[in-house]
């Protein structure tokens, strides 16, 4: 019930509603609960509405971090 | 880069697996069971089908709680939605809620009568609906936890900008906070550790979770829906429950901020105020839900039509109030699969595609049948 996907905005309309693709289809999102939707900006989309802004910053660390833990097993491996 | 993709590799995820293993057997040593309730229906949802139950150590439990706002719905929030139905309302609706069993009947069955039941994807559908039958009264199932209060009470807001009058909300909001306080203060409920829902926090803030780490010495973790989400959650909470530790960390920092989202809470105090809620199989739980401001009658379906909510009789034998408190895995119900399936839902947490015994069904019955589960 609570699912809600990330959206990237492609067109900020006149109404103020925002369009958003994910994976090639275009979704109307209305975007009055947010600060800082602008164009090329990540939401996160819960029936029909943006709930939050993706902080790509913040996700890119994670991502960083993952990638060391793939990193370090790796090295593990070849130490042993 | 979709930021769904990168979360679901499972080169990563078999290094989180290893990683996890390791941390099952430091607490073996320590002769440590721990048990992590996901609240969320959609964590359950996403532990199902990843099959991530199946890769934690034996001494790592996933427990599913009363986080699928279906699940939770008492049976007597049907009825009242029949009896308006009866009235000649259009009632909108979540497709969630179309089968969910009432005290003798469900919408299903109501619509089969005759009655007018219409789903709806979005909250906006409703006062679309109001708008082009400007002689029928809409009535909206106005369910859901924070995530979802959001949307449902716009339709208040769009229906005062647009001057609709013939829309309203049947609410049966619930909270996440009071239910946690709940199912901590119960002292049959073994719970070490909350991995805490992931967009409910994007409304909520993960701070909302401070008096569960600082008063119960509960670790709790904001995590997201993605399985790599889900195993670093769990990785965190490990780590926690090795050092005796008990604190807040939001791993889903990309979308979660430590107050929430101002403008959502703002939407919410401008309509909504605290009231005392049903929960199917655990009661009344103060202050757990939220009811339209007095301000706002006009959009109460229970005022506007004089039909209050009055709490349900459910199926004698159905044990949803003990799997929906984690006491009860949905395998142990007597009902599970045999009466109760899918097809043939007797109780809510089979009915909706997020409740427990849905996902045990879908996911996990055929490994247990053949041996392969836990």
């Amino acid at each position: 019930m609570c699912l809600a996907v990330p959206m990237k905005i492609v067109e900020i309309r006149a109404d103020g509603k925002g369009v958003a693709e994910l994976e090639g289809s275009r979704h109307i999102v209305d975007l009055s609960l947010v600060s800082g939707a602008r164009l090329g900006v990540y939401v996160i989309v819960h029936a029909g509405f943006a709930i939050e802004t993706l902080d790509q910053e913040e996700a890119d660390a994670t991502l960083a971090l993952f990638a060391e833990i793939v990193q370090s097993a790796a090295e593990d491996k070849v130490a042993q | 880069m979709n930021y769904i993709d990168a979360f679901r590799d499972p080169d990563v995820a078999v290094q989180f697996v290893r990683l996890i293993a390791e941390q099952g057997r430091a607490l073996a040593a320590q002769g440590r069971r721990v048990h992590i309730m996901e609240v969320c229906g959609s964590h359950t949802m996403a532990i199902g089908r990843y099959g991530i139950r199946e890769l934690l150590p034996e001494n790592v439990e996933l427990i599913s709680g009363p986080g699928c706002p279906v699940c939770v719905t008492d049976p007597g929030y049907i009825d009242a939605a029949i009896a308006l139905a009866g009235q000649g309302a259009i009632l909108a609706t979540f497709g969630d809620m179309i089968r969910v069993p009432g005290s003798e009947s469900d919408l299903t069955r109501c619509r089969s009568a005759g009655g007018d039941v219409r789903v709806c994807y979005s909250p906006s559908a409703a006062v679309e609906i109001a708008q082009s039958h400007p002689d029928r009264e809409v009535v909206f199932l106005a369910i859901g936890f924070e995530t979802t209060i959001v949307p449902v009470v716009s339709i208040v807001d769009e229906a005062l900008h647009a001057g609709v009058r013939n829309v309203s909300l049947l609410t049966a909001f619930k909270l996440v906070p009071p239910a946690l306080h709940a199912l901590l203060a119960d002292k049959e409920i073994k719970i070490d550790a909350y991995l805490c829902p992931a967009h409910v926090s994007a409304v909520i803030g993960s701070q909302a979770y401070e008096p569960f780490a600082a008063d119960y010495h509960v670790p709790c973790v904001v995590a997201g829906f993605e399985p790599l989400d889900i195993l670093y959650g769990v990785h965190g909470i490990l780590g926690q429950v090795l050092k005796n530790e008990a604190r807040v960390d939001n791993q889903y920092a990309r979308v979660v901020r430590p107050g929430g989202n101002p403008k959502a809470q703002a939407r919410i105090a401008q309509y909504l105020e605290p009231a005392d809620a049903v929960w199917r199989g655990i009661g009344v739980i103060p202050a757990s839900g939220l009811g339209l401001r007095p301000a706002f009658a006009a959009y109460d379906a229970e005022r506007k039509f004089g039909t209050p909510v009055r709490v349900g009789r459910q199926h004698a034998g159905c044990r949803c109030g003990d799997v929906i408190k984690g006491k009860l895995r949905p395998t142990a119900c007597p009902l599970f699969a045999k009466v109760c399936t899918p097809d043939r839902p007797v109780g809510p947490c089979m009915v909706s595609a997020e409740g427990t015994c849905a996902a045990y069904f879908k996911y996990t019955l055929r490994d247990e049948r053949q041996g392969g589960g836990k």
